[in-house]
């Protein structure tokens, strides 16, 4: 007797090279171009893991992605891996891998005691019980039920500086997924009329089903051959298609081989974002399972893998192998195994009779015709199958040491529903094939439920000479088919789903999902098939139950007493297989997750010991000093104010408006007017967003009667100028203006202080900066140490300031000429926070106070609002709601007792009404000036209770502060210093 | 994902481009009053169907573009500047 375990030699391995391994600490040998599952396979492991609810042992079930038991661990250096397949992951030498959901070992579980209380868990049992109290769910239930279900552990498994994923952008003509007869013949034809293709593979080889038959060697040589000689025809093997995306964009993940990972510093994956003009749906048929009680039993394996395995490896998955099928496609396992010598147990066949039925039994195998498995013994492993009549009734007891499966075979569907196919119910398969629109692609072959390879093959090149007419290609190259070998002659199969009998009978082995589970779901009202998924879980494990998918729908239809093709299958979504994070990563990561934009005087800031701080994508100067803490932040907003100091401010958004009608367009755009303001001048604005809030604010110039320069915050620099095109272009196309984003073109830099005057006029030759000449709210050309820039009178800080701009390029140079002109003052850079400081003791708004939410009258604003005259956000901001008394409204704040601080986020309470928040601190700073912690608040009704004392309260510090609500004008409300 | 056919660019990622809504709405004039301009900024009919809607090509010729596209199947069937008048 032979088997199981390896008996010959496999086409993908290669048995000169061994390769040992580790299985829950066991050491065994497999040989190169093993998979895992092949090599357990051949060292006689029949148990790999426990199952997710019931904790039952599980064995390996198919040979391929679809793999619904066979997850493990593997054990890297760095930690460990989960839900690794074992059906596709590469064996290499020392690998480390471990089983599953058990504890304490495979062998004995405690946990497969939820086995004999199955009935009191049933499909909803967790929504159901699960409920009251609130509390418990977090502490009891939920990490009760994780321990006891999770699959695998997670931990890092790659070092901190390795990059496991890289991801590549591909563009095609056409992408062909799936490399079997279908796809080959396609890729072939569609190579020949000229067009560029991508061919996609899961597997680690090209061929697909014509692997498994010898006769189709020399066919599939000359194809790939012919393939390899197009340098417009690209093959990529270990490419899995995970998810379509419309418009002819797929997302694909290639897996590295062992060697090439190697080659490539340890790169793992690969994800491949494809853009192709049309699409061939190569992706084959899928073997089903048939539903009976212990068809879970470690041993029972779809027919089609025990084939592969043989094949591509040389492992016997048994030496005694029972069959129990429903066409003939599923004898070709038996021949191939009889074959190879080992010897059969018998033939359980539902059909009466069928061509492979006869051959079988002219080769001296014992065929059962009209029969059913009803039940397996053996727990850890299939001893024996009780064969029964169609209607259930015991027949006799069959000795096998497995039993290989075939419920039939289904079209791959997933890829096809999510591009929106048609799926059509066709009843000599007995199972769903879908079509897809001419202007998407084309589904070929098994996919489309072609079956027979030669047949798939002739599927192929029409699918592909549909697409090259499509194309406006003569197609070419269909030559090939004439050399197929003929396709055997077939019964046709015969549906069955489901066998009468007593006994749990799995629909989907990963999730546990029995045949009962899916009548309980019909009978609870869950009777649409995405209902009936979402209450059993079938099909929400991450081989998506493909499998057992239509056997659950079958079950459901006969519980609902309707057709199948009116249940359907469920949309099977993206990804169609677990990826990686570090996958979807790619690259992205660490220091490269997001650009970083340096200002033009980064290295300067640097240098002069700048603490950075990211704002946005921006990185800015937050305190010229390493030390934590407020005392270097107050030193920099008191120099300002005693002084001169003097800040990067080149992160804020600079438009340029040109053009006839620029004035005009403005006016539109911003809530003031701007046709007003004379050449010259500058002027604070507003904007609204059309549904009259606030959206944002800055200073406009105008340098000439056709010519603006406007100042956007930094946050929404690229918002605003969105803002402008749209309207220009879709609500005043008729004005003559141009915007051009100059923000990254100019530098610019506040002085600001009472002593700034004396610094700028050191830089500016032959300006007068007198309040007569050059007064509050002046703008203009000017020369700055040389530069041909612009300077501005304006003020952030509230303190006498002016602003300068200069080409980027020359932002150094001017910037050292003002350092050094204001050396005498003692001048000093200031960051971001004293910046902050500055603007709140002011009263300011920043994008704290412009948080979407507020309107130009919560924030004090109205005033600005144009009383006559259009302008975006007019209308909604006259909305009434606007007007309540009780909209937050800002306000200053400060503790009661002067020396407790203040934070960002504090609520604030009225000590006397209900404990419901009146509103909150939006910013807040230590003052320089005035003695305590200041803030900003937005706060209900907030102007009627200035004089009013509050709680401000943090919950989450655990702080309760008396504070008292003032002016949001705290410092200089006569705005008296700006104009000094 | 999208891909719309700029008339500038050439055929492009949904990634270049900003939404900005429903192209078939036109602003009212200024002095048209609240309701109108409610409707205007509020009332959407979220259909099933062919669908005019505005793309802003912001990651390139920044022009704005006026898509017909369908919302089940998002197929494109026609891509204007602002003054087409399409489907």
């Amino acid at each position: 007797m032979r088997g199981p375990g390896r008996i010959a030699p496999g086409l993908l391995t290669d048995a000169t090279r061994p390769v040992g391994f580790r299985f829950d600490g066991r050491r065994m040998s497999g040989v190169a171009g093993d998979t895992l599952a092949s090599a357990l396979l051949a060292n006689g492991v029949r148990v790999v893991g426990r199952s997710f609810k019931y904790h039952r042992p599980r064995g390996i079930v198919t040979a391929g992605p679809e793999e619904p038991c066979a997850l493990i661990d593997v054990i890297g250096p760095d930690g460990r891996e989960p839900n690794r397949l074992a059906t596709t992951l590469a064996l290499h030498q020392d690998l480390a891998a471990e089983s599953q959901n058990r504890w304490p070992s495979l062998e004995y579980d405690v946990g497969s005691l939820s086995d004999l209380f199955a009935r009191f868990l049933p499909a909803g049992f967790y929504y159901k019980t699960f409920m009251a109290p609130g509390w418990a769910w977090e502490r009891v239930y939920e990490p009760l039920i994780r321990r006891a279900a999770g699959l695998g552990k997670l931990e890092a498994i790659v070092g901190d500086h390795a990059d496991p994923a890289e991801t590549l952008h591909e563009h095609a003509d056409v992408l062909v997924v799936g490399a079997g007869a279908a796809g080959l013949a396609a890729a072939h034809r569609l190579g020949a009329s000229g067009l560029r293709v991508l061919l996609a593979e899961q597997d680690v080889a090209l061929g697909g089903g014509s692997l498994l038959d010898g006769r189709w060697d020399s066919w599939r040589a000359k194809v790939c051959a012919a393939l390899r000689a197009f340098h417009h025809v690209r093959c990529l093997p270990r490419t899995t298609v995970l998810g379509a995306y419309g418009h002819g964009v797929f997302g694909a993940l290639e897996t590295l081989s062992p060697e090439e990972s190697a080659r490539f510093g340890g790169l793992r994956e690969r994800l491949r974002i494809v853009r192709a003009r049309r699409v061939v749906l190569a992706t084959g048929a899928l073997e089903r399972l048939i539903a009976f009680p212990g068809n879970d039993t470690p041993g029972v394996m779809l027919a089609g893998a025990a084939l592969k395995f043989l094949r591509h490896y040389g492992v016997a998955v048994g030496q005694r192998p029972a069959f129990f099928v429903n066409s003939d496609e599923a004898y070709e396992t038996l021949f191939a195994l009889l074959e190879a010598g080992i010897a059969c147990a018998g033939v359980i066949e539902v059909r009466e009779k069928s061509l492979a039925a006869e051959r079988a039994h002219a080769l001296g195998v014992e065929v059962h015709a009209a029969s059913l498995v009803a039940a397996v013994s053996g727990r850890r492993g299939v001893r024996a199958v009780r064969i029964a009549d169609l209607g259930g009734r015991h027949r006799r007891w069959l000795q096998a040491d497995c039993l290989l499966i075939s419920g039939g075979y289904s079209p791959v569907t997933s890829l096809a529903s999510q591009l929106g196919a048609a799926l059509n119910w066709r009843e000599a398969i007995a199972a769903f094939a879908p079509d897809l629109a001419p202007a998407i692609g084309q589904v070929a072959g098994s996919a489309r439920g072609v079956f027979g390879l030669a047949a798939a093959a002739r599927d192929g090149e029409r699918a592909a000479g549909a697409i090259a007419a499509e194309l406006g290609r003569s197609p070419s190259g269909a030559g090939l088919a004439a050399e197929l070998p003929p396709d055997t002659e077939a019964t046709v199969m015969a549906a069955l789903w489901e066998v009468p009998a007593r006994g749990k009978a799995f629909v989907d082995l990963q999730n546990d999902v029995t045949s009962a589970d899916v009548r309980l779901a019909a009978r609870e009202g869950y009777e649409h098939v995405e209902h009936m998924k979402r209450f059993t879980t079938h099909g929400m494990g991450t081989d998506q139950g493909r499998i057992g998918a239509l056997v659950g729908s079958a079950v459901l239809a006969q519980a609902r007493g309707v057709p199948l093709a009116e249940v359907g299958l469920t949309k099977a979504r993206p990804f169609l297989e677990p990826v990686p994070f570090a996958a979807l990563a790619g690259a992205e990561v660490r220091e490269h997750y997001k650009p970083k934009r340096r200002l033009p005087l980064h290295e300067w800031h640097e240098s002069a010991g700048a603490r950075f701080v990211p704002t946005g994508l921006w990185l800015r100067p937050l305190v010229y000093s390493p030390q934590p803490g407020w005392d270097a932040v107050l030193a920099e907003a008191r120099a300002v104010r005693r002084s001169v100091g003097i800040t990067d401010v080149s992160t804020l958004g600079k438009i340029d408006v040109q053009g006839p009608d620029a004035a005009r367009f403005l006016d539109l755009i911003y809530a003031n007017t701007f046709s007003t303001l004379k050449v010259g001048r500058a002027r604070y604005g507003i904007m609204l967003r059309e549904d009259g809030m606030l959206f944002d604010d800055g200073t406009t110039s105008r340098l000439a009667a056709e010519h603006f320069v406007v100042t956007t915050t930094t946050a929404n620099a690229a918002a605003v100028l969105e803002h402008m095109e749209f309207h220009l272009q879709a609500v005043c196309p008729d004005l003559d203006v141009l915007l051009t984003d100059v923000g990254d073109q100019w530098a610019q830099f506040a002085v600001a202080g009472p002593r700034s005057r004396e610094v700028v006029a050191g830089v500016c030759e032959g300006v007068d900066l007198s309040n007569e000449s050059f007064p509050f709210m002046a703008a203009g050309h000017a020369v700055i140490a040389g530069i041909p820039g612009r300077l501005f009178r304006i003020s952030f800080s509230g303190e006498l300031a002016y602003e300068v701009a200069v080409p980027a390029r020359s932002a150094l140079a001017a910037w050292s000429a003002l350092l050094e002109a204001g050396r005498p003052c003692d001048i000093t850079p200031y960051g971001l926070d004293a910046l902050n400081t500055l603007r709140i003791e002011k009263g300011h708004v920043t994008s704290a106070e412009l948080n979407g939410n507020t309107s130009a009258g919560d924030l004090g604003l109205e005033r600005l609002l144009k009383p006559h005259g259009d302008f975006i956000g007019r209308a909604l901001s006259q909305r009434p709601g606007l007007a309540a008394p009780d909209r937050l409204q800002l306000v200053g704040v400060r503790p009661v007792d002067r020396t407790l601080p203040l934070r960002n986020g504090l609520q604030l309470l009225d000590p006397e009404g209900r404990a419901a928040s009146l509103g909150y601190v939006t910013s807040a700073t230590p003052s320089v000036e005035l003695g305590s912690w200041v803030g900003l608040a937005l706060v209900a009704g907030g102007r009627r209770r200035i004089g009013r004392r509050l709680t401000a309260l943090s919950p989450v510090h655990g702080e309760s502060t008396e504070i008292e609500i003032t002016s949001s004008h705290m410092l200089d409300p006569e705005n008296l210093r700006v104009r000094g | 994902m999208l891909r719309i056919p700029c008339p500038w660019c050439g055929e492009r990622d949904e990634t270049e481009f900003r939404y900005r809504g429903d192209a078939s709405r036109e602003r009212p004039a200024g002095d048209a009053g609240l309701t109108a301009f409610t409707t205007y900024v509020y009332a959407r009919e979220n259909r099933c169907g062919w669908h005019l809607e505005w793309w802003l090509h912001v990651g390139g010729c920044r022009r704005l573009l006026k898509v017909l596209r369908h919302t089940l199947s998002h197929e494109i069937r026609a891509v204007g500047g602002p003054g087409d008048s399409l489907g």
